[in-house]
């Protein structure tokens, strides 16, 4: 069958099962974008490429399968840098399509050329310029298998205009689909080594103080359920990092919480003190260690990963198996029954005790406001969680908002909470949420952004409107660079260097008013509760709610930067 | 210009034949900050792939987190660590020096001495080239600056596993190398 490049791309995203693309056309993207029309796949209309990228993400978040972007050449490719540095931070499989100026004119700094490939290919798993149409649906098919097999990420490809213009004689192909990729240099290993499985299970039985370290590794291979059942079958405690919140229910008695730089006294001091670290699908992230040299200095590491690379990147294992999580803990457990488990196991009474112990004495804690004060963010995320379905999506941007949600919100589902946890990334939340609910239309997605994260990609919403995505987005505002200007108060002698945004600049209910948002502001406790019942009940567009909050409140426990674990300042409350 | 071959490591990386490939396998040396001592690619018998030499300057650590992330890459097919004492390894070196008639017999002499080649000669100045182990050129080049370099290009090490000794025939051929 004869048919162009343009034709055959959207082809092949409907063969890989895309339904949805977040994108905005351009001159170098256009005979793309003109099949589109005929195509079952929906498309959303993105105010900015950034946007199409982190929608995406949100998307492949809740889901699990690769989210899709698709924008035109040069500051388009530029945009959506960001977003692909984001996803291989957090290995978020997501596949970004990029139109390229033609053939004849790359290398001659033509209107909006630049080198996407050379520019994302330190922040993408693969990437690929293609030159010739004939090769479209195996670069497309590549790419799907590259971004959502092994440890996953994102995939650009790369596509100049002439190959896919039905005008262009360069873009004529026969339409072909390869059934099976043939790429001799990529064999991601999934099963783990059963003498190394059998190792792990025995090293398991001699530990008395032993911690699961879950990591984001877990939710990617689906794994949630497998780590519950191991934790249960020997009555493991678990952590569960920023980036594996959820994988096991928050309100599971082997829970402990997050670990790390502001994680709960009990989940860092579990690990600060275990005798064996079970790592799974974690990579020991500076955030999680604190200080390196006196990270849990007694603890025997069995580390589980499906990228090779992580096993002795950081801290040196006694055990390292290469496998998806998922499977290697499902063989796991088979090794750890064959030897007897669970009754071969030592007495581990004494570690849960002094664990409960911890627990109880350090719950995370903040000092409700008094009838006048302003209102503590911790209370507006009490509120939420309480008063919204058990199974809500939560997205979040980058800051304090982000610590305290991670902090106060209880994941009882996987593949509930998603957030920017390597890069980092402000303006997250926004764009990720409305990919969320694209996804899981069935669900009810709320955002908590900051709203310096807010300022930066608040314009999506009008996205949202237009394309009637319920979105519910919760500022925590308290009119400052809330991180840094904890930092500047902690470690900077109260310096508050460019951290004041104001309050009221701009005007958060107006503005999501104006974007065809519902806007609401809260100023006061008795209000919260209100407002947060007056947007669940809204679903035919986005709401956006403006909670003004104590600026003064600060994220705690915290591990400041250099620190060990051991050296975990508690909140005031604690003290 | 001598090259310590301390804390060097011979990496043979067999990669696909594709655009891009040497930038992907470079770009990852330069973002983490490691050197690269030298470099040598050029394709193989199988059109499908190149071979990279590269020799790098890295500590043990390092290095094996270097081949780890180089393994990740999706063109790059195969990597051997070559240690150098099991590995044949060769380099060419191409070097025009001052050769006014009263010193160009010695000139000539010391690359005849090395079993090297001349391969130019002007009114003042003569090319030499000399292909060995790398050490050898390292030495050459100590002695031949003192009549005056005029320029020099090495190309870069490459280098295979050294065959297994079978059989007393093939240990004489491993030990002229």
């Amino acid at each position: 069958m004869k048919t162009n490049g343009g034709s055959a791309l959207i082809k092949s995203l409907e063969l890989e099962g895309v339904d949805v693309i977040f994108g905005l056309p351009g001159g170098a993207i256009l005979p793309v974008y003109d099949p589109i029309i005929d195509s079952p796949i929906r498309h959303i209309l993105v105010r900015h490429e950034q946007g199409a990228g982190h929608m995406a993400e949100g998307y492949a978040h809740v889901t699990g399968r690769p989210g899709v972007a698709m924008v035109t050449s040069g500051p388009a490719a530029t945009n959506i840098v960001t977003p692909l540095a984001d996803a291989y931070m957090d290995s978020v499989p997501l596949v970004v399509i990029t139109g390229q100026v033609a053939s004849k004119a790359i290398g001659t700094d033509a209107f909006q050329e630049v080198d996407t490939v050379g520019i994302t290919r330190s922040v993408t798993k693969h990437n690929e310029l293609v030159t010739r149409a004939e090769d479209i649906p195996r670069a497309i098919r590549e790419a799907f298998h590259i971004a959502t097999t092994g440890r996953p990420g994102p995939v650009l490809v790369d596509i100049p205009k002439d190959i896919v213009d039905p005008t262009n004689p360069a873009s004529a192909l026969d339409w072909y689909w390869p059934e099976t990729v043939d790429m001799p240099g990529y064999n991601p290993r999934m099963e783990g080594d059963p003498d190394l499985v059998r190792a792990a299970a025995e090293l398991i039985g001699t530990a008395r103080r032993p911690v699961i370290y879950a990591g984001g590794g877990i939710l990617k291979a689906r794994g949630a359920e497998a780590l519950t059942a191991l934790a249960e079958l020997l009555d493991l405690p678990v952590v569960t990092t920023l980036m594996a919140r959820g994988a096991i229910p928050d309100d599971h008695p082997l829970c402990l919480g997050m670990p790390g730089m502001h994680g709960n006294y009990t989940a860092v001091t579990a690990m600060q003190e275990s005798d064996l670290l079970i790592a799974l699908g974690s990579r020991f992230d500076d955030r999680v260690t604190g200080k390196l040299d006196g990270f849990a200095p007694d603890a025997k590491i069995i580390h589980v990963d499906i990228d090779p690379a992580e096993l002795g990147k950081v801290r040196r294992p006694d055990v390292a198996i290469t496998g998806d999580a998922r499977l290697v803990i499902e063989e796991l457990i088979v090794a750890l029954k064959e030897l007897g488990a669970p009754g071969n196991q030592p007495d581990r009474s004494e570690w849960r005790s002094t664990v409960s112990g911890w627990q109880e004495k350090h719950p995370i804690s903040y000092e409700q406001s008094e009838p006048g004060e302003l209102l503590k963010p911790q209370y507006v995320l009490e509120q939420l969680r309480d008063n919204t379905p058990d199974d809500t999506i939560v997205a979040s941007g980058v800051g304090q908002h982000q610590m305290w949600t991670s902090q106060y919100w209880k994941f009882n589902h996987p593949y509930t909470w998603v957030n920017s946890g390597g890069l980092g990334t402000m303006g997250f939340a926004v764009p990720a949420a409305i990919g969320a609910k694209v996804g899981r239309p069935d669900k009810m997605v709320w955002a908590v952004d900051g709203d310096g994260c807010f300022q930066m990609t608040a314009q999506e919403l009008v996205t949202a409107a237009a394309e009637r995505i319920p979105v519910k987005i919760a500022i925590l505002n308290n009119a400052y660079l809330g991180m840094v200007r904890q930092w500047q108060e902690m470690f900077y002698e109260e310096r508050y260097s460019e951290v004041y945004l104001s309050p009221d600049l701009p005007d958060y209910k107006m503005w999501a008013e104006a974007m065809g948002c519902v806007g609401m502001r809260v100023e006061s406790p008795e209000e919260v509760l209100p407002a947060i019942e007056k947007a669940n009940s809204i679903d035919d567009r986005p709401v956006v709610i403006d909670f003004r909050t104590d600026a003064r409140e600060k994220v705690f426990p915290m591990v400041p930067s250099g620190r060990t674990n051991s050296e975990i300042v508690i909140g005031p409350g604690e003290s | 210009m001598p090259t310590s071959t301390r804390r060097q490591h011979i990496l043979s990386v067999l990669v696909e034949d594709k655009p891009g490939v040497l930038a992907r396998v470079s770009s990852l040396f330069a973002r983490r900050g490691y050197n690269i001592h030298s470099l040598a690619v050029a394709p193989t018998d199988d059109e499908r792939f190149s071979r990279i030499t590269a020799v790098v300057d890295v500590e043990k650590a390092p290095l094996e987190q270097i081949v780890k992330q180089l393994d990740k890459l999706v063109n790059v097919v195969q990597i051997d660590e070559l240690a150098p004492g099991d590995a044949v390894e060769r380099e060419l070196l191409l070097v025009t020096v001052e050769a006014p008639p009263e010193t160009r017999g010695q000139v000539i002499e010391l690359i005849g001495v090395f079993e090297g080649r001349v391969v130019g000669v002007g009114f003042d100045e003569i090319t030499l080239v000399l292909e060995g182990h790398p050490q050898k050129l390292d030495d050459f080049a100590e002695l031949i600056a003192n009549y005056g370099v005029v320029a020099l290009q090495r190309t870069g090490r490459v280098a295979l596993p050294r065959i297994e000794r079978r059989s007393p025939e093939l240990s004489a051929v491993a030990d002229a190398s």
